[in-house]
């Protein structure tokens, strides 16, 4: 036994050693999360579609500063203010070999639309997508809409063929009780392919030989690893076992910056944090005040924004890694940003316009809060908790991880809450997707209006703005009218935005890599000595 | 919260003598001198009860702390992070530094040190209780209800200390929304501790019953027409308490390292209201960072006081050993 | 005796079911799956419909015959998380856990059984005293805290061990093992000693304290009047008499050591059951809940047979009866 076990060892490091071309550049990369679905239409979390953009890709793509950027199609136009004609890229082959055509950019435009799809509002329903000929497809829409291809480069196009072949024709649903090939298997057109997954152990990334796009990097093979302790992720990369790592805690930036053979690059991210209360229920269901709601009281809203100490929160909270913000969008995704400023913390002014709500002894209310889902979000409840003890509110904090925080607070759980923290991304990178989702009256004229308005802010003003906003074509008019949403939402202190939080990714000083402000990581963008 | 439970104290970490006290023979005052005896001559044991007795002080004393680490409009997040006083950025009044959310690392382990032994006094004492009633009963009668009772310790011992506990926690977190009081919280971890526990207990018991039962003691208790439960207290369980004794020291240290990882697991106290376990967990994220008095003060507390008490324990083990002296 | 083995079966599927039950009734309260599978602007309406399609709206008894029907079959269904059986899941994590639980065991038993008989044979001594005070600081702080600790020193400073998972493993028909890779092997040795250090302790003073009442048993006072050398007594005679309890009670211990390894492997994300389950936990993924939930309870009642049955073939007075042969 021990002999035949040392002669397996032996056999095995050989092989080890024998598969491991010199030259090839490994990156070796852990993420406190994991690749978790392998069909692109199953699951819209960043990391997935990061992971997924390797292998696959879509008509557009973001560039390094979130532009948008040609890559399946060509270029396109819009011939009509309802069509949008897309050309698609020539000699293009998918990497099974076969070439990429406009049926596939049909098939994947019904497919992503399909039922069990996650990513079914890339592509407006309304759409229809016609094949003009082997290189040339049309969108048609029944109204204008200027941001149609806004979400294009996270729509990945599937070969057609494959997915037939393989009995794939069907969007793998979140809760599919089988696995289908599409769930376990991934090909696309993208620089990379995928040698092996494992789920939540490790995924083998290998260049794509025949990839038709230029390769700014030299990565060969990517090893993805998820670690999920934040200590031992850090530990990995001072210790060498892997090059990069996202995230690196707040508090280690500075540790790992100290070493010579890492270092921590950070930038802005686009995702807000912001604070919403409820102004719907006549009586709030974690509050000592009965039989009225204290923040239906524009007054007890301003008070709690009065209160809030943003800059603290930056400093200390956040070690200074964080873009306190006057709006509910990030300015990467709204130029006029700069005409905003966010008020000075006036704690005084607070407490007088409690007093004036009648609240001059404070109240209590509870406040829901993710401790795992922001960068440092329990950390940020405490220091508002604390900041509007000083005022005389006393906070009672539901600091849940997020399965039971999102399980309260969503819609499915009822909007489940009284005072509440939360981020948001727009997945078009647009401002109509916050004014729509999180700003927007709830079911008015749209059912999913304001579905994750948790807090019930309404303003019609700002609706009747948002419609026009989703067809407007002039750029100028458009943005014009956005300030303006944006204007009253804030008059109305519907929300109380803190800050974009920053990117922190850790690399080894032998690697160059750009960073995005959406934190996907492309590793086509690499270069590691 | 933890004002309202000051009084328990004084009871909380010593929880087996409940029953001992009903059975104040000459034996067992002349195991009690023995008892005495031995412990002034093992140097060790002398030094272990005095870490424990200033322990159970200082926790008496936390509020006389510089700051009450639980109510939020006293910490100033300004003052986050400050290192302890002797490094030159330190600040006073903050002796060993302050926290992520400027609170002062002195008085949050006063706190912290009342809320671990609660939760470790409270848990050995519900599962010594539940474990010793249920061994007696089983021993002594034996038949149907022993094997029943036996064979539920065998499904609890199905479940390890640590899953019992996720999942008691779990459940109980979600009925009430989320929005336990920190005096629930301790409640459940209470509970979900000394759920996992009393099975040790009730073995114990339930052998030396086995043993005892059968004695001429006994018969003689019966005819004289002693009732059954009467027996168990008195004549009974006096026998098994030795051993019972020194697991539920043990216990109470294996009760409070428990509560520290649930604590890392997400189930243990909360952040507002943190034990030792809750700050070692807050802390450990900043350890090898640069702010390593967060978790190091904490975790020294915790090693020193659950190293005293089990020293403690094997001491009384040791001493209430008689094929040992 | 195959009387006995048919009731323990009996019992065993008992066991499960209680399980099985107790679990269903505790999930519905760990959160919303949903929330976990989809992402956060995933509209209302497709929400009710995944719900109503995992079976989450049916009442709890129906939910748990469903599961237990399909488990009968082999069949756990498919993890919300990550798309996959959990039978192949648990094929792919049960060998870390399994290899790590082992040596986590033998670190335990070696180290507990050496330094437990020093600490008897030498006991009043200084060596004995100083060997039973560090020892009990192995239970003295927590488990991750220690893991932290180990990672900081061996893996960030001195970089003589790995941090994180399993190092190259070596796939043998369905198992996957670390032993026969140098990375392998040390990939190991962090999470053992973290993971064994409990049990260690625990190992050492059961046999410093069995230790102890052998050698006053009249047998090896026989043995020492009989002109034995002390050696060959220590050894021969005492070591083998204490050892038998301490493997049953180690034994005992391999359900907790599978247990405690949630925290060792979330420490050093180790590819295993107990990571996969707190995962599972985290993320509200009851298929795999359930599953480890009943592997656990399966592990055990092996585990409890096997005590039975070595009881009876150790010790030839006990009987097998209806109780428990303890």
């Amino acid at each position: 036994m021990t002999f035949r076990s040392a002669l397996a060892a032996l056999a095995a490091l050989g092989l080890v050693a024998a598969t491991l071309p010199a030259s090839a550049v490994t990156i070796r990369y852990a993420n406190q999360g994991d690749l978790k679905a392998l069909d692109p239409y199953t699951l819209n979390e960043t990391t997935t579609i990061a992971h997924l953009g390797h292998v696959y890709e879509g008509l557009t793509k973001r560039d390094k500063d979130l532009s948008i950027k040609p890559a399946l199609a060509e270029r396109w136009e819009t011939p009509e203010p309802n069509r949008w004609r897309f050309h698609l890229r020539k000699g293009v082959k998918f990497s099974d070999g076969t070439p990429f055509t406009a049926d596939d950019v049909v098939f994947s435009a019904e497919r992503v639309r399909a039922t069990g799809s996650n990513f079914a509002t890339r592509l407006p329903p309304d759409a229809k997508v016609i094949k003009v000929d082997e290189t040339t497809v049309d969108i048609v829409t029944d109204k204008p809409n200027p941001i149609l291809n806004y979400q294009f480069d996270g729509w990945y196009i599937m070969s057609k063929a494959w997915a037939e072949k393989n009995g794939a024709v069907a969007p793998t649903p979140a809760a599919a009780t089988t696995p289908s090939y599409a769930s376990l298997n991934a090909m696309g057109t993208g620089p990379f392919t995928i040698e092996s997954h494992q789920p939540g152990v490790r995924t083998v990334f290998k260049k794509n030989a025949g990839y038709w796009g230029k390769m700014e990097g030299n990565v060969d093979e990517i090893v993805f690893t998820p670690i999920a302790n934040d200590s031992t992720r850090v530990s990995a990369l001072l210790s060498g076992e892997v090059d990069i790592i996202e995230p690196v805690p707040l508090q280690d930036i500075a540790r790992v910056n100290g070493t010579a053979n890492a270092q921590v690059l950070t930038g802005p991210e686009t995702r807000t944090i912001f604070l919403g209360m409820d102004q719907v229920r006549d009586e709030l269901v974690n509050s000592n005040v009965k039989g009225k709601n204290p923040f239906k009281d524009p007054r007890v809203r301003e008070a709690f924004y009065k209160a809030i100490d943003v800059d603290v929160i930056k400093s200390r909270v956040m070690r200074n890694l964080s873009t306190p913000s006057a709006l509910m969008i990030a300015p990467e995704y709204f130029k006029l940003s700069k005409d905003f400023t966010r008020p000075k913390a006036d704690p005084e002014g607070a407490k007088k316009l409690l007093a004036a709500a009648g609240y001059a002894d404070g109240f209590e209310v509870g406040m829901n809060c993710p401790s795992d889902r922001y960068v440092n979000d329990g950390d940020i409840c405490r220091a508002v908790i604390g900041m509007l003890a000083r005022v005389g509110v006393k906070v009672n904090p539901i600091i849940e991880p997020k399965a039971q925080y999102f399980a309260k607070v969503l819609k499915s759980g009822g909007f489940n809450t009284s005072f509440y923290l939360l981020g948001w991304t727009p997945s078009t990178g647009d401002s109509h997707n916050v004014l729509f989702e999180i700003m927007g009256c709830r079911g008015r004229n749209g059912a999913s209006r304001g579905d994750t308005n948790l807090g019930g802010y309404c303003n019609p003003k700002v609706d009747d703005l948002t419609d026009q906003i989703l067809t407007e074509t002039d750029q100028a008019k458009r943005d014009a009218m956005i300030k303006q949403a944006y204007e009253i939402g804030n008059a109305d202190y519907g929300y109380i935005p803190l800050h974009q939080q920053s990117l922190a990714w850790g690399i080894s000083k032998k690697m160059k890599v750009a960073q995005r402000g959406d934190n996907q990581i492309r590793f086509e963008w690499v270069t590691k000595e | 919260m933890a004002t309202d439970v000051t009084p328990d104290l004084a009871t909380a970490p010593r929880p087996a003598p409940v029953p001992a006290v009903k059975a104040p023979s000459l034996l067992a005052r002349a195991l009690d001198s023995d008892l005495w005896h031995s412990f002034k001559r093992s140097k060790l044991a002398v030094v272990a009860a005095i870490g424990t007795l200033v322990f159970l002080l200082a926790a008496l004393l936390a509020n006389l702390a510089p700051q009450d680490p639980f109510d939020p409009a006293q910490l100033e997040l300004l003052n986050s992070r400050i290192p302890p006083l002797w490094s030159a950025e330190g600040q006073a009044p903050f002796l060993l530094g302050t926290d992520d959310q400027g609170r002062d690392i002195l008085s949050a382990i006063l706190h912290g040190l009342r809320v671990s032994i609660i939760v470790g006094g409270l848990g050995v004492l519900f599962s010594a209780s539940l474990g010793i009633t249920l061994g007696l009963v089983a021993g002594y009668v034996g038949g149907a209800v022993d094997a029943a009772i036996m064979r539920v310790a065998d499904v609890q011992l199905t479940f390890p200390a640590i899953l019992i506990a996720l999942l008691v926690d779990g459940v109980a977190k979600s009925i009430s929304g989320g929005q336990m009081s920190s005096g629930a919280i301790l409640g459940v971890l209470v509970l979900s501790i000394g759920l996992s526990f009393w099975v040790q207990y009730a073995r114990t018991v339930r052998s030396s019953v086995m043993v005892e039962k059968n004695k001429d003691y006994v018969a003689a208790a019966r005819l004289i027409g002693l009732s059954s439960p009467k027996i168990m207290l008195r004549h009974v369980l006096p026998n098994a308490i030795g051993p019972v004794f020194a697991i539920a020291t043990i216990n109470f240290a294996l009760a409070i390292i428990t509560e520290a990882t649930l604590s890392f697991l997400g189930s243990g106290m909360p952040d507002t209201q943190p034990s030792l376990g809750t700050l070692i967990r807050i802390g450990n994220r900043y350890l090898f960072s640069g702010e390593w008095w967060i978790a190091a003060f904490p975790g020294l507390t915790l090693a020193l006081l659950v190293l005293a008490v089990n020293l403690l324990g094997d001491w009384l083990r040791d001493a209430l050993n008689p094929r040992l002296s | 005796m195959i009387a006995f083995l048919v009731r323990r079966v009996i019992q065993a599927v008992g066991v499960f079911l209680a399980v099985g039950i107790i679990a269903f009734s505790m999930f519905r309260f760990v959160g919303d799956p949903v929330n976990q599978i989809v992402s956060i602007d995933t509209p209302y309406e497709e929400r009710v419909k995944l719900r109503a399609s995992l079976g989450l709206d049916d009442p709890i008894p129906l939910q748990i015959a469903r599961y237990i029907g399909r488990a009968a079959t082999g069949d756990f269904g498919i993890s919300y998380q990550f798309r996959q059986p959990v039978s192949a899941l648990f094929a792919e994590r049960l060998p870390a856990t399994l290899e790590l639980a082992f040596c986590a065991s033998v670190f335990a038993m070696v180290f507990g059984i050496v330094l437990g008989v020093v600490a008897a044979l030498r006991r009043g001594t200084a060596l004995a005293g100083t060997l039973e005070t560090v020892s009990l600081l192995g239970i003295s702080l927590p488990t991750f805290l220690i893991g932290i600790l180990l990672i900081y020193v061996f893996s960030e400073t001195l970089r003589w061990l790995p941090s994180f998972g399993r190092g190259d493993v070596v796939r043998i028909g369905g198992w996957t093992t670390g032993f026969l890779t140098w990375s392998g092997l040390k990939a190991l040795v962090l999470p053992s000693i973290t993971l064994g250090l409990f049990q260690m302790t625990l190992v050492m003073r059961l046999v410093r304290a069995e230790m102890l009442e052998v050698l006053r048993t009249d047998y090896i006072r026989f043995a020492r009047a009989r002109g034995l050398k002390t050696r060959a007594i220590h050894f021969g005679h005492a070591l083998k008499n204490t050892l038998i309890p301490v493997i049953t009670i180690a034994g005992l211990q391999l359900g907790s050591v599978i247990a405690f390894s949630i925290i060792t492997e979330t420490v050093f994300q180790w590819p295993g059951m107990g990571f996969l389950f707190l995962q599972a936990v985290q993320n509200v993924d009851i298929p795999i809940m359930a599953a480890y939930l009943l592997l656990v309870a399966f592990i055990f009642v092996v585990i409890n047979l096997s005590v039975d049955l070595l009881y009876t073939a150790v010790d030839p007075r006990i009987t097998i009866s209806g109780g428990r042969a303890t």
